[in-house]
């Protein structure tokens, strides 16, 4: 690496903003190829019922309508395989690309339309009528099993992580603490929706598929695999994406559904989904009810902690399989001292769309519960919301430490962290005793106002590898070519700002590859807030391996040793700074294969950045409205590339969490109907709901795992948001324990009051 | 609904002579058949307002208006802003303040606060608010856009 880092560390302007600015972003519904069909899919009206006869003939009549396909047409293709935590017993729980039979929850994909356009298969799918018998429908996870086929329960598993003497620790506890908490049924929703454009090209027997995003090169073997094709055959091309938060760019129905089509007809088959689709048919999260109990010592020392679950995972066993559950029961301890843990999690079906992860996935619920029973046990033992955590906060000189559970088959160590440092940042950065002091003089005056205080552990960096080459090209640009993916967060700027820094030349001279299948062989893509960490160091590694070839080269060339020369802004230049230079380009094209260079970093544990929120709040009682009145975060990620790509990060996580909070929730009737499926009626923050907030980016503790001591940003702004809220409204009511629901919605507040 | 009629979309001062259903939407023709994909769409019926453009000098939903209503009209996308190389001084902007990650919903919100302060470059802070709570971002958490409006308000009163 060059002796000083010009570009990482700084917040240098993003390389995506000019394209997307201009209007010129290729977003999936902006991709077309000539002679294209559109699908359209036909979705179940019912939550539960068995297909008697679907009778398309009015359809196929209609002209402009090709073909219409039902789930006898596509007996072949197997249903959708797992991703991530695929637990055996879950599998024949999969999502079958056309429901198969039975219908399972209102939007499940019944048939599909092959039309000219849109508005013609929109007309077309209006003629669709399909018998379906009502069945019974299953809509809470809690309560005795149902049935979801024959022998076939709606309880596929049940997962148990447990550590430590629970009988010793609930027999020698001064008191015990119980709370029954649920959050509610939400998601990621990202203003894109998704889309799909097949084609096939014949001239080079490959399957492409276009609007790919998050995980390109899992998708392309899976579908391969799925379609019956050597991967070889199948190339998957990532454009713009507006948006990812865990629930764009997993293999959805539509996804194979269009590939399948466009071998079968030979056209390209392009689909983009509408927003009721979208709020009926992508990936659902979030939605658990927990039974905790605590066993504490008198000064409010956490012995051990109990936790019995429900995961409402919706109709089926999606990508994710077992993943959300997983990472609530493993990442609940947090950054607390937990001497023994049992977890519980009923992995649950019900008619409702099925699930998958979003931004924090599981923290977002288990921080909450965590979180609630600090309150709870600060309020039996008589202390404040702050002592409490600081009782029980893991000491510095206790890391690296193992916590005694595993997820995602990474055993859980928490690679660095100076927790109680970051509590005392952020209540500085927050002013709590001024804080305190005013919020109580208001409440004198009859003011419903209250703070709250939520500390949580993230985790990042996910493994177990990631691949990067680096090449010079004639135009004098460098390609950083990688298998991750670009969902809007700014892989390309920050990926180039290492590459820049490690190689000698400026970030906007390189251009980072990602997302095209047909560039790499292999990669892991964008989830877990993995990107930065583990894409990052491979870029490090890759470009200080092609500075090292360089400047070997160089040296021949300019008949010098490599250690007289160095590489500053894409030129090689003697140290002494005497003689003649030569830009790496030119090297380039003096070497018979080129200037490039590949490497791979891999790793078996994830690395833990960590955070701290205080809310401020005001409850209006009359409308049971809140109002965020002050937000402060203090996150510590080791070290941050682009500061401001990161508090721009916090800044999204956290208006992603106050939607869960207090307004979001994918409502159902007890018949199934979803009643969430406008903008209208799921209701996402705007400008006037989001406050102002003050961020800490904290550098405290680099992760050991790798050489910049990097951890990934992507989800501290979210995990928190709704246990730091309930804290808060909490107060602001005075009443300790009030909140044990989320979102907290204006109804249930005016409920409580 | 296989009618169709003869209609000339003038987007950003260029005539499109384009041949439509009665039912078809603006944001359909402007994307579809005048090949602008600047303008996006996110929700088709009139909450997100990414698909807003300029008609006529007022921010508009395109999905909520028949390409047919807009005939005739002078309609403005996030195409027709940059004076050549040279960015809008909102779309400069936009950038300065990381106003933006995934950019889908931005030619939405530029193309509402330019409507709104050519018509009214003075507008208070509360009132801008409010405009700005009519367009839905799901990435920023609204305070570098509101940043990046008030800054180009500003440029665009010297301007």
């Amino acid at each position: 690496m060059s002796a000083k880092q010009k570009f990482i560390g700084r917040s240098v302007p993003r390389l995506e903003d000019r394209t997307l600015l201009l209007g010129q972003g290729r977003f999936a519904a902006d991709i077309s190829f000539p002679h294209q069909w559109v699908m359209r899919v036909v979705r179940s009206p019912s939550a539960h019922g068995k297909i008697k006869s679907i009778e398309v003939s009015a359809a196929l009549k209609l002209p402009g309508v090709h073909a219409v396909w039902t789930h006898a047409d596509v007996p072949h293709v197997p249903a959708i395989p797992f991703r991530l935590t695929g637990l055996k017993t879950l599998e024949p729980y999969q999502q079958p690309v056309l429901a198969k039979g039975v219908v399972r929850y209102v939007g499940e994909p019944m048939a599909v339309i092959f039309a000219d356009n849109t508005y013609l298969a929109e007309d077309a799918a209006d003629l669709i009528d399909a018998s379906i018998e009502p069945l019974q429908a299953t809509m809470l996870a809690t309560g005795q099993p149902g049935s979801f086929a024959p022998n076939l329960s709606t309880e596929p598993g049940v997962l148990q992580k447990a550590y430590g003497d629970m009988d010793a620790a609930f027999g020698n506890a001064h008191a015990i603490i119980s709370l029954e908490l649920s959050v509610g049924r939400h998601s990621g929703v990202p203003l894109e929706t998704r889309g799909a454009i097949a084609r096939y090209d014949e001239a080079r027997d490959v399957l492409e598929l276009h609007g790919a995003a998050k995980v390109p090169h899992w998708n392309r073997d899976t579908i391969a695999q799925m379609v019956g094709r050597k991967k070889e055959s199948v190339q998957l091309y990532e454009g713009h994406v507006g948006g990812g938060f865990g629930i764009r760019g997993e293999i959805y129905p539509e996804d194979v559904l269009v590939c399948v089509a466009a071998l079968k007809f030979r056209r390209a088959i392009k689909w983009i989904e509408d927003r009721r689709e979208h709020l009926i048919a992508a990936n659902h999260s979030r939605e658990q009810h927990h039974h905790v109990r605590a066993a504490v010592d008198a000064q409010g020392r956490i012995l051990a902690i109990e936790d019995e679950f429900f995961h409402d995972n919706g109709a089926y066993m999606r990508t994710h399989a077992a993943t959300v559950p997983d990472l609530a029961a493993a990442m609940l301890p947090g950054p607390y001292r937990v001497p023994a843990y049992r977890a519980i999690g009923h992995i649950r079906l019900t008619n409702k769309t099925p699930c998958g992860t979003y931004r924090a996935p599981g923290r977002y619920e288990s921080t909450f519960v965590r979180e609630r029973l600090m309150d709870a046990i600060a309020a039996k033992v008589g202390v404040d919301v702050v002592e409490i955590r600081r009782r029980n906060l893991i000491k510095k000189s206790a890391m690296p430490y193992t916590l005694g559970l595993d997820t995602l088959g990474t055993q859980i160590v928490y690679d660095s962290g100076d927790y109680a440092l970051l509590l005392d940042k952020a209540l500085k950065a927050a002013r709590w005793d001024e804080l305190q002091d005013r919020l109580c003089k208001r409440r004198r005056n009859g003011e419903k106002v209250g703070a709250g205080v939520a500390i949580f552990v993230e985790k990042s960096g996910l493994g177990p590898f990631d691949t990067v080459r680096v090449e010079v090209k004639g135009d004098g640009m460098v390609e950083a070519i990688t298998g991750v993916a670009s969902i809007g967060q700014g892989v390309e700027t920050v990926i180039a700002q290492i590459c820049a820094d490690t190689l000698g030349v400026d970030y906007t001279n390189i251009r980072v590859i990602h997302g095209q299948t047909d560039r790499i062989a292999r990669g892991m893509g964008a989830f877990a807030s993995r990107v930065t960490v583990m894409c990052g160091e491979a870029t490090r590694l890759a470009a200080a391996k092609l500075r090292d070839k360089a400047l070997n080269a160089a040296a021949e060339l300019m008949q010098t040793n490599a250690a007289a020369l160095d590489i500053v802004n894409g030129e090689i230049v003697r140290v002494d700074a005497r003689g003649p230079s030569m830009p790496l380009a030119e090297l380039a094209r003096t070497l018979p294969g080129g200037l490039s260079a590949e490497d791979t970093f891999e790793s078996k544990h994830m690395v833990y950045p960590y955070g701290v929120h205080v809310a401020a709040v005001r409850v209006d009682a009359d409308t049971g409205n809140v109002t965020i009145e002050r937000y402060a975060i203090a996150y510590d990620i080791g070290k941050a590339v682009n500061p401001k790509l990161v508090e721009g990060q916090i800044a999204g996580g956290l208006a992603q969490g106050v939607g869960g909070a207090l307004f979001e929730e994918f409502q159902y009737d007890d018949a199934g109907e979803p009643l969430s499926v406008t903008f209208a009626d799921y209701l996402m923050p705007t400008a006037r709901e989001v406050p102002e907030i003050s961020v800490l980016v904290s550098e405290d503790a680099p992760s050991p795992l790798n050489s910049l001591g990097l951890k990934g940003a992507g989800e501290g702004g979210a995990n928190p948001v709704g246990a730091a809220l309930a804290s808060a409204i909490d107060d602001a009511l005075q009443r300790p324990g009030a909140i044990i629901q989320l979102p907290v919605t204006p109804q249930r507040l005016k409920a409580l009051l | 609904m296989s009618a169709k009629s003869n209609i000339r979309l003038n987007i950003n001062g260029r005539d499109h002579a384009i041949t439509v259903e009665a039912r078809r939407t603006l944001a359909d023709a402007i994307r579809e058949d005048c090949g602008q994909t600047g303008t996006h769409i996110g929700c088709e019926h009139g909450v997100c307002g990414a698909c807003t453009v300029i008609v006529d000098g007022m921010p508009v939903r395109s999905c909520l208006m028949f390409a047919a209503q807009a005939a005739g009209k002078q309609i403005r996308t996030v195409e027709g802003l940059a004076d050549g190389d040279k960015l809008h001084p909102m779309q400069q902007a936009f950038m300065d303040h990381h106003g933006l990650q995934c950019g889908f919903c931005t030619p939405g919100f530029l193309m509402l606060a330019v409507g709104v302060l050519e018509h009214n470059p003075d507008i208070s802070d509360d009132d801008l608010l409010d405009v700005l709570s009519s367009n839905l971002c799901r990435c920023t958490g609204y305070q570098n856009i509101i940043k990046a409006v008030k800054a180009a308000a500003k440029e665009m009163r010297k301007g």
